[in-house]
């Protein structure tokens, strides 16, 4: 047992640490920091930046521009991103749709698409739930059917996120609806600009715009943008959903969260004393950071299996279920430490000098009710535990 | 980074699972755990001779270990089995005896099983209102459900002496000593003390008591995750086997989804345990101790809860082991500080 990084891994954390310092513009980190909207500028400069370094593509070999890095890298490049309040990087080209290509994709494929996800050429998005088709993936319905050299698509996908800045979807299709469901889907890489794609947003929760309904009518693609074999889309969702985990648990967010929510009980008061001094919210605030350093061993146990083993194994499902909810309830406690002061509608008081959230906390109500998705995308939590139900009970 | 254990904690782990297993099954164990003396002294001597006790006390003590890690494997492997020998006892006492220099072959080798009050009747975890007090080298006062004390040779005893706390040694015989057995297996006694003889082991001994709290929240709480996950199995087995409406209730997935958050909560578990072994005896090891000690009371009362739950009736009965494994994981809980009383130590903190 030993739970140290190797003096190779804090000289990496310090170079990654140093290079955030150096390179990270203040109004990104400001963005980040207060909840503010990322916008696609904001990403694409940040995605620059990082591409300059040659550290964007974090989960890619060096063969295809990649870093090259196993998940102990991995984990210290997302822990150290955290901790300099740097955005996310938008996963669907990256982290998604690029380990397909590398392993599904022709060498064509690869060799246009791949630098352009890099480069920021293209923006993609994914084409994955429908309205029928959430959690049970495989009943998706839109239809592929072959037509001389092209392939024509009808049907609709919901849930797209950033849909509204995407040049390419890549989409899983209905390409035989006469066998067992998994085994009549393909999957297909549609450029948005196709005539008969059309996005409209979805409004969410909390008022913002970040997720679309995608509707295809007679959309031809050339039979080429297939990727891996006819109907054998489905194995190519499920390398995705096992692929690339070791981030999920989010445990570099929930850190930063924990120290904002004890900061905040420290300025706020409640009856003549700061709220941290009050019994029942400390209890609350301990709770939370008790979990969550279970957590962080949890991550670097699994971190030390996947790269034992070349792969992360089923139980990172639990990081999904445990990293989610204990996010939310860092959220639902900064939302409750401010009280009413979260209730204002975020930007409603711009422009008066009479704010009554302390800096940067005007948005955590919404931040509490945007998040709320986390424990239904990317595979709910009731649908990790159907995945582990099987995986690890043997159920 | 390495969560493996190390070749010779392996190694240790192995001969303590193949002896429990062999030697101390659950039959048995329920045979010795609830009649007196609470605990099988046959089986003490053969723990002892296969290292389970210089595995708790480092080099310069006479032991070959001494760690949170060494003390976690050990605990564990008791766990699994719900093994009675009062090993927390010697355990706890090395600790302090470590603090003090002070010679523990007698300990190590089992020859001496030690026992040691802390808390008191109404004083259970807070050691600052203890009352127990040294006068002219003698004791008087009262320690209450002082674990293994039904068996013990010796006592260590903390008391108030003059402003600070001491550790006194006293004999058995020396005490007034009223043992009896637990709810969830083992044994404990009530030790009375009037102007007893006692010998003065450490002065100024908050830290070393503290550490030996420590170290026995580490140990508790691995007992807690080995008898946890052989709970556990044993509940996914019974979701197997059980069939009601004509099929496996391990096919109903409210069942299976409760099955994999009693799973979901022992990895937790597993992990604060592995984080607080890492601290014992540091800085900060009494802080990742009580956040150990509140995670493990948490996931403890739903892995047993849920376990019985999920059993039905079956698990109501005294025959079926897994009611045995529920009774100790829940009874852990009340011993060195329970789920909120260390909540509220990190909350302080």
């Amino acid at each position: 047992m030993d739970l140290t990084f190797t003096p190779e891994e804090e000289a990496f954390r310090q170079e990654v640490r140093d290079f955030f310092k150096e390179n990270l513009p203040d109004d990104i980190r400001d963005a980040v920091k207060n909840g503010g909207e990322l916008t696609k500028s904001i990403m694409e400069r940040y995605h620059a930046i990082l591409n300059k370094k040659g550290w964007l593509a974090v989960t890619w070999p060096e063969e295809y521009g990649g870093p090259g890095w196993g998940p102990v890298e991995r984990h210290i490049f997302d822990e150290e991103s955290c901790r300099a309040y740097a955005p996310r990087i938008v996963p669907f080209g990256l982290s998604m749709l690029g380990p397909v290509l590398q392993k599904f994709g022709t060498k064509e494929q690869k060799d246009y698409y791949l630098p352009r996800i890099l480069n920021g050429d293209d923006w993609w998005c994914q084409g994955y739930s429908e309205p029928g088709a959430g959690s049970d993936l495989a009943s998706l319905k839109t239809r592929a059917v072959k037509d001389g050299d092209e392939w024509v698509i009808n049907g609709q996908k919901t849930w797209t996120t950033l849909g509204q800045h995407a040049d390419w979807i890549f989409c899983l299709v209905r390409t035989d609806p006469d066998v067992k469901q998994q085994e009549g889907i393909s999957f297909i890489l549609v450029d948005m600009k196709t005539p008969g794609v059309e996005v409209r947003p979805i409004k969410l929760i909390e008022g913002g715009h970040e997720v679309n309904e995608v509707f295809f009518t007679d959309v031809r693609v050339p039979l080429k943008n297939l990727v891996g074999e006819e109907n054998k889309g489905w194995t190519i969702a499920k390398y995705l959903l096992t692929h690339e985990r070791t981030g999920i648990a989010g445990v570099g967010f929930s850190m930063l969260e924990l120290e904002e929510v004890k900061e905040l009980a420290k300025k706020v008061m409640r009856n003549g004393k700061p709220l941290a001094e009050d019994p029942l919210f400390a209890a609350r605030v301990a709770q939370a950071e008790i979990d969550l350093e279970a957590m962080k061993i949890t991550n670097l146990r699994m971190l030390f299996t996947a790269q034992k083993q070349g792969a992360p194994g089923p139980e990172t499902s639990i990081l999904k279920i445990k990293g989610t909810v204990i996010n939310q309830e860092l959220k639902d406690l900064k939302r409750r430490a401010l009280g009413p002061n979260a209730a204002p509608f975020p930007g409603s008081l711009k422009g008066s000098n009479l704010d009554v959230a302390p800096a940067g906390h005007a948005n955590d109500a919404a931040r509490y009710f945007n998040n709320r998705k986390t424990s239904i995308f990317g595979g709910s939590n009731e649908i990790q535990r159907n995945i582990l139900t099987k995986t690890m009970l043997g159920l | 980074m390495n969560f493996d254990l190390t070749e010779d904690r392996q190694m240790l782990q192995d001969s303590l699972r193949r002896y429990l297993g062999d030697k101390y099954p659950v039959e048995h164990r329920n045979k010795v755990a609830y009649a007196e003396p609470f605990h099988d002294p046959s089986k003490w001597d053969e723990l002892v001779e296969l290292g389970a006790l210089y595995a708790l006390a480092g080099e310069d003590a006479g032991g070959m270990g001494g760690t949170g890690f060494d003390i976690s494997v050990v605990f564990e492997e008791l766990g699994r089995t719900l093994c009675p020998e009062p090993v927390l006892g010697a355990l706890m006492a090395s600790r302090i005896l470590s603090a003090a220099g002070a010679d523990q072959e007698a300990l190590l080798s089992g020859a001496t099983k030690y026992a040691v009050g802390l808390g008191e009747l109404d004083a259970p975890y807070d050691l600052s209102q203890m009352t127990t007090e040294a006068k002219g080298g003698k004791l008087s006062g009262r320690k209450s459900i002082v674990y293994g004390g039904q068996a013990a040779d010796g006592f260590l005893i903390a008391a108030k002496d003059g402003g600070s706390v001491s550790v006194y040694s006293v004999k058995a015989e020396d005490a007034s000593v009223t043992g009896y057995g637990m709810m969830d297996g083992g044994g404990a006694a009530e030790v009375v003390l009037e102007d007893a003889p006692a010998e003065l082991v450490l002065k100024d001994a908050d830290a070393a008591i503290q550490d030996a709290i420590n170290a026995g929240i580490v140990a508790l709480c691995s007992e807690a995750v080995g008898a946890m996950e052989v709970l556990h199995k044993m509940t996914v087995e019974y979701l197997g086997q059980r069939k009601q409406f004509g099929r496996p209730i391990g096919t109903f997935q409210v069942l299976q989804h409760r099955a994999v958050d009693m799973l979901t909560e022992i990895v937790q578990a597993r992990s604060i345990v592995i984080k607080a072994a890492s601290e014992l005896g540091g800085a900060d090891a009494s802080r990742y101790c009580s956040m150990a000690k509140n995670l493990i009371g948490r996931a403890g009362r739903q892995v047993a809860e849920e376990a019985i739950q999920m059993h039905g009736g079956i698990a109501m009965t005294w025959e079926y082991p897994g009611s045995h494994y529920a009774k100790r994981i829940i009874m852990i809980d009340a011993q060195l500080g329970d789920t909120d009383y260390h909540l509220m130590q990190v909350a302080a903190a």
